[in-house]
């Protein structure tokens, strides 16, 4: 980090002065089998440099064919994204000097992009007020080829300052990328940082259920640059953007934009002005650092791709990808919503704990709506929390899930029993049957079983019975508590109650 | 012998060959042995490949015993433009940025010549990276015409010419770009054949513009060349802008060779003030020639071709200033100055400052101004809107007669050295070919005579509409048969006999 620590202004302060415009561009790195101008797989974490041909390495006399599966792939999510498609558009190239990039230039659209002009609605959760709703433009979706990466050895940072040397993979090199370029968007004032946390979740939720891509911004295959830009409250005038890249997960592109809102806040606060360039998010600090300047913009000399020709996807075609496209998560959220009978807090809390899925396929498995919230949010989610992994992380699935709230709504389980048998499951110890069997956890609701208990329970406890006798009924907890011990939890406890006030003529 | 077997055309080498009467290796040593005598003073080759070459020719004779089906070009020796990748033989470009360059894999067009059963005798010189009119641009040294060794064989594909000419090889690869083919066929006083563009693959051809290179055949003969279009051609999956489209009947056509009737376009345009008499004078007798023949000979107007130059030097350097980037010294080819001290910045631009020669860094200076912000719509836009125009021009000529003719060029050969300090000079040799590259459109290159001024070689230029390859071989093979039938032999015979020592007298015949 070559700056001294910036300046920040309070965030609501921040807000108090300055309305927030943020634009969103995303990169997702496709799922397809091939590269995107060759046929070499895709996998990630190959040896370097073994996913590798003449075309994508940019051999003298290679040249490019288009992956249909790649064009078809943004074509539905342009669709997904209610976007237009093109007719007719074309590949540009993009060129700069870099030794990553085999070719020294990028294939990628330039005035010609494939998709355009679609929106997506997002539902954005602020901490403390209720969730709301916000319609985000998008203004673009084109195809690309991706870049080789740099290792820089030596030198104390990693990076290419100071480096001994420089190695270079290029087996990520032409591995088709999708960036969908947002318009800007504006009023969302002091939710900015959440609504573009909400959009990229939104997005990755979207492109997920698209199947296009496996969206790890972890691994890179779906990667996020924020541009942040102010403007005095209400003038409209909006000032210098900086665009802010190595964003790698939901939580950091809310706090990047936090953090930018509060830095270029002091910056114009203290009346200097935002210099136009790249920001590097610091994960572990929450800051950005300066990266490139865009001050002298470089000049990527695009032009149409001419070992290329034109892209002309079909009426018929895009109709056909349209009518094949899946329920979209939004769509599934209302229906599922309507279906499950929940409120938008309901739905907000299952949305927040990354558990629509789970319960929706507890639900698909047999249990009620009800009874699989109450699981993942309540039990599971805590098991989770004190792992500190996510629930998806859990070793239970939906179907186990289901299966111990079937046992519990037809009395077979009790809630304490349901418990140690999801205990079980989570250590490892096998099927939610499996666990029953070999711990012999059913619940006892035989009579005779139980009867021998309660009469035990009645003579060692005088005082309580004849309280009970004498119409304390309430006092039948007591007796309860001690069948429960005798059985150790196994007992039916509604049936218990019962033969106890059975037993001291309360019935 | 010998003599006798490399004087062949091509098509007689195959048929002796897979008739038995010569072996495939005999006829390999013959050119081996031809280009070991002449060479050294021609300069058509960067590469010989002697062992491969006589290996592929065992490899047919071996078919040929086995009883084997053998390819239409089985045992034929070609020479191939140092442009084309080759899986066992360098390939340079002609630059030094490429200098011992083993490319990993084999372009689509050296692939299909082998498949057909052609034997590769190794590699021709040509200006860097194609780009130039007389080869004068290669890092390795001029090529020789054959003609006149002390002129030009034109270029960029002068390596081939050169080596066809001389009786090195009877067939060559060639790419044209701005005339790369047709401008050395016509100086060097042979066929050259510009396919329909995407009617050969570029696959494993180095770029230069990638819009306008077309690999194409150069021959002595109309039907050789087209023997080798054949051959090379048709659809590629590997190049995106390859036509997927039969290879028009090209052998058919040059066996045809007849205009009756045929309406032949001569273009306003190219001729007049700037070409040299003698050129022009063997281009009327072309003419005439043509309507004796039995076409009928219409005056047509092209007004745009006058802007096809200009907007060819727009267009050719920007898509070659964005190719010849990928010559930045991180892969492949020429590192200068990795010393450990220096960045990787600092390397590719020592490297592509000592690896390029002047007119390469000329064009791509050319092209990444005319791409740059602010100059694109003026420069490079323009240019397109030019190329527009052109080929309106072609549609609507080709809306009123069968082909278009022209002289091949204004001039006969220069000399080594003449243009060398003046581009527009040298950008003038392919004014007559530019159109056509343009376009897209086919055009073809045959030998009309002698200059009447100067002795050298003159071209006859037939253009035919996209995918109308045929044509022009039908036209050429016509005008071919009868001139050859007036001199009573080929225009070859009267080129100086080419010893080890130098030139000896000139051909004892003369055209009349």
């Amino acid at each position: 980090m070559s700056e001294t620590m910036a300046e920040l202004v309070g965030f609501d302060e921040a807000i108090a002065r300055y309305d927030p415009l943020i634009g969103l561009e995303t990169h997702v790195e496709l799922g397809t089998v091939s590269k995107m101008f060759c046929g070499c797989p895709t996998g990630f974490g190959a040896e370097p440099n073994t996913q590798v041909c003449p075309v994508c390495l940019g051999l003298p006399g290679s040249l490019p064919v288009v992956n249909a599966a790649a064009i078809e792939s943004t074509i539905r999510i342009g669709l997904a994204l209610n976007c237009s498609i093109a007719g007719w558009c074309r590949f540009a190239r993009k060129n700069y000097f870099y030794p990553d990039m085999p070719k020294d230039f990028q294939i990628s659209q330039y005035d010609e992009p494939l998709c355009t002009d679609g929106w997506l609605d997002v539902t954005v959760h602020p901490e403390g007020a209720p969730p709301s709703q916000l319609r985000v433009e998008i203004e673009r979706v084109h195809m690309e080829e991706d870049t080789g990466k740099s290792l820089h050895k030596g030198g104390a940072t990693g990076r290419i300052h100071g480096a001994d040397y420089s190695l270079v993979d290029y087996n990520r090199a032409g591995i088709p990328l999708v960036e969908i370029v947002t318009k800007p968007i504006a009023g969302t004032g002091s939710l900015a940082p959440a609504a573009a946390r909400a959009y990229v979740t939104e997005l990755r939720d979207l492109l997920r259920s698209l199947g296009v891509s496996d969206v790890r911004m972890e691994e890179g295959s779906l990667r996020c640059d924020v541009n942040t830009s102010l403007a005095p409250r209400g003038s409209g005038s909006w000032g210098t953007r900086t665009e802010t890249k190595n964003v790698n997960s939901l939580r950091s592109v809310e706090r990047a934009v936090r953090y930018e809102i509060e830095r270029q806040a002091a910056v114009l606060d203290a009346g200097r002005r935002i210099v136009l360039e790249t920001r590097h998010f610091h994960e572990d600090s929450g800051t950005t650092t300066a990266g490139r300047s865009k001050e002298e913009a470089q000049d990527y000399r695009y032009f149409p791709e001419p070992d290329l020709v034109p892209i002309a996807p079909s009426p018929d075609w895009v109709a056909e990808l349209r009518a094949a496209l899946p329920e979209l998560p939004a769509a599934r959220h209302a229906r599922l919503q309507s279906e499950w009978g929940l409120s938008d807090l309901d739905m907000a809390a299952l949305g927040n704990a990354g558990a629509l899925d789970l319960v929706a396929q507890t639900v698909s498995a047999g249990a009620a709506p009800a009874e699989a919230r109450k699981w993942w949010l309540g039990e599971l989610r805590q098991r989770a929390n004190t792992e500190g992994i996510e629930l998806t992380a859990l070793a239970v699935t939906p179907a186990q899930v289901a299966r111990v709230s079937e046992l519990v709504a037809s009395g077979g389980l009790n809630d304490k029993l349901a418990r140690q048998v999801l205990d079980a499951v989570l250590a490892g110890q096998g099927s939610p049957d499996e666990v029953i069997a070999a711990r012999g956890l059913a619940v006892v609701s035989d009579d005779s079983a139980l009867l021998a208990a309660v009469d035990e329970a009645i003579a060692a406890n005088p005082k309580v019975a004849e309280k009970i006798r004498g119409g304390k009924t309430a006092a039948a907890g007591v007796l309860l508590g001690a069948v429960m011990t005798t059985t150790r939890g196994q007992a039916d406890a509604a049936r218990v109650r019962e033969l106890i006030l059975e037993r001291l003529g309360q019935h | 012998m010998t003599a006798e077997l490399t004087r062949m055309t091509a098509a007689e080498m195959a048929s002796a060959i897979a008739a038995g009467q010569v072996s495939a290796v005999e006829v390999t040593q013959a050119h081996l042995d031809a280009i070991a005598a002449v060479d050294g003073r021609v300069h058509a080759f960067l590469h010989v490949s002697a062992e491969i070459a006589l290996a592929a020719a065992s490899a047919v004779d071996a078919r040929r015993a086995a009883g084997q089906p053998l390819g239409p070009l089985a045992g034929v020796p070609i020479a191939v433009k140092d442009v084309f990748t080759t899986a066992d033989m360098p390939t340079t470009c002609g630059s030094r940025i490429l200098d011992g360059w083993q490319p990993p894999y084999e372009s689509t067009v050296t692939r299909r010549l082998r498949e057909a059963g052609a034997v590769i005798l190794g590699k021709t010189n040509m200006d860097e990276f194609a780009m130039g009119s007389s080869t004068e641009n290669s890092a390795f040294g001029p090529s020789r015409n054959p003609w006149d060794l002390t002129r030009v064989p034109g270029g960029s594909s002068g390596g081939s010419a050169a080596a066809v000419a001389a009786f090195e090889a009877p067939l060559g690869t060639g790419t044209d770009t701005g005339g790369s083919i047709r401008q050395p066929a016509a100086v060097c006083g042979i066929v050259g054949m510009k396919p329909t563009y995407g009617g050969s693959s570029r696959y494993g051809v180095v770029a230069f513009a990638s819009s306008l290179d077309t690999p194409g055949p150069l021959a002595r003969t109309v039907l050789d060349a087209a023997l080798l279009h054949e051959a090379m051609s048709g659809h590629d999956p590997c190049d995106s802008t390859s036509i997927d489209a039969p290879v028009p009947p090209v052998v058919a056509a040059a066996q045809q060779a007849d205009v009756e009737g045929m309406r032949i376009g001569v273009v306003t345009e190219l001729g007049g003030e700037g070409y040299q008499p003698g050129v022009l004078a063997r281009f009327g007798e072309a003419v005439e020639l043509l309507e004796s023949l039995g076409a009928k000979i219409i005056e047509v107007s092209c007004p745009h071709f006058g802007y096809a130059l200009p907007a060819y030097y727009l267009i050719a350097p920007s898509e070659c200033s964005s190719n010849l980037a990928r010559f930045d010294a991180m892969r492949y080819g020429l590192r200068c100055g990795d010393d450990g001290t220096r960045s990787a910045e600092e390397v590719m631009s020592l490297t592509r400052g000592e690896g390029f020669g002047a007119e390469v860094k000329r064009r791509i200076i050319l092209g990444t101004y005319a791409l740059s912000s602010g100059y694109y719509d003026a420069y490079y836009g323009k240019a397109q809107q030019v190329r527009t125009l052109v080929t309106r021009d072609f549609d609507t000529a080709f809306g009123q007669v069968d082909v278009l003719i022209s002289p091949s060029t204004p001039t006969t050969a220069f000399r080594i050295g003449e243009r060398a300090d003046d581009p527009m000079a040298m950008y003038l040799a392919d004014l007559c070919t530019i159109p056509s590259d343009l376009a897209g459109n086919a055009a073809l290159s045959v030998p009309c005579g002698l200059a009447p001024d100067d002795g050298l070689p003159v071209g006859l230029q037939i253009m035919a509409p996209v995918l109308g390859d045929d044509r022009a071989y039908r036209v050429g093979a016509a005008v071919e048969a009868a001139l050859r039938e007036r001199w009573g032999h080929p225009l070859l015979d009267e080129a100086p006999e080419l010893t080890a020592d130098g030139m000896g007298a000139a051909g004892a015949r003369s055209t009349k």
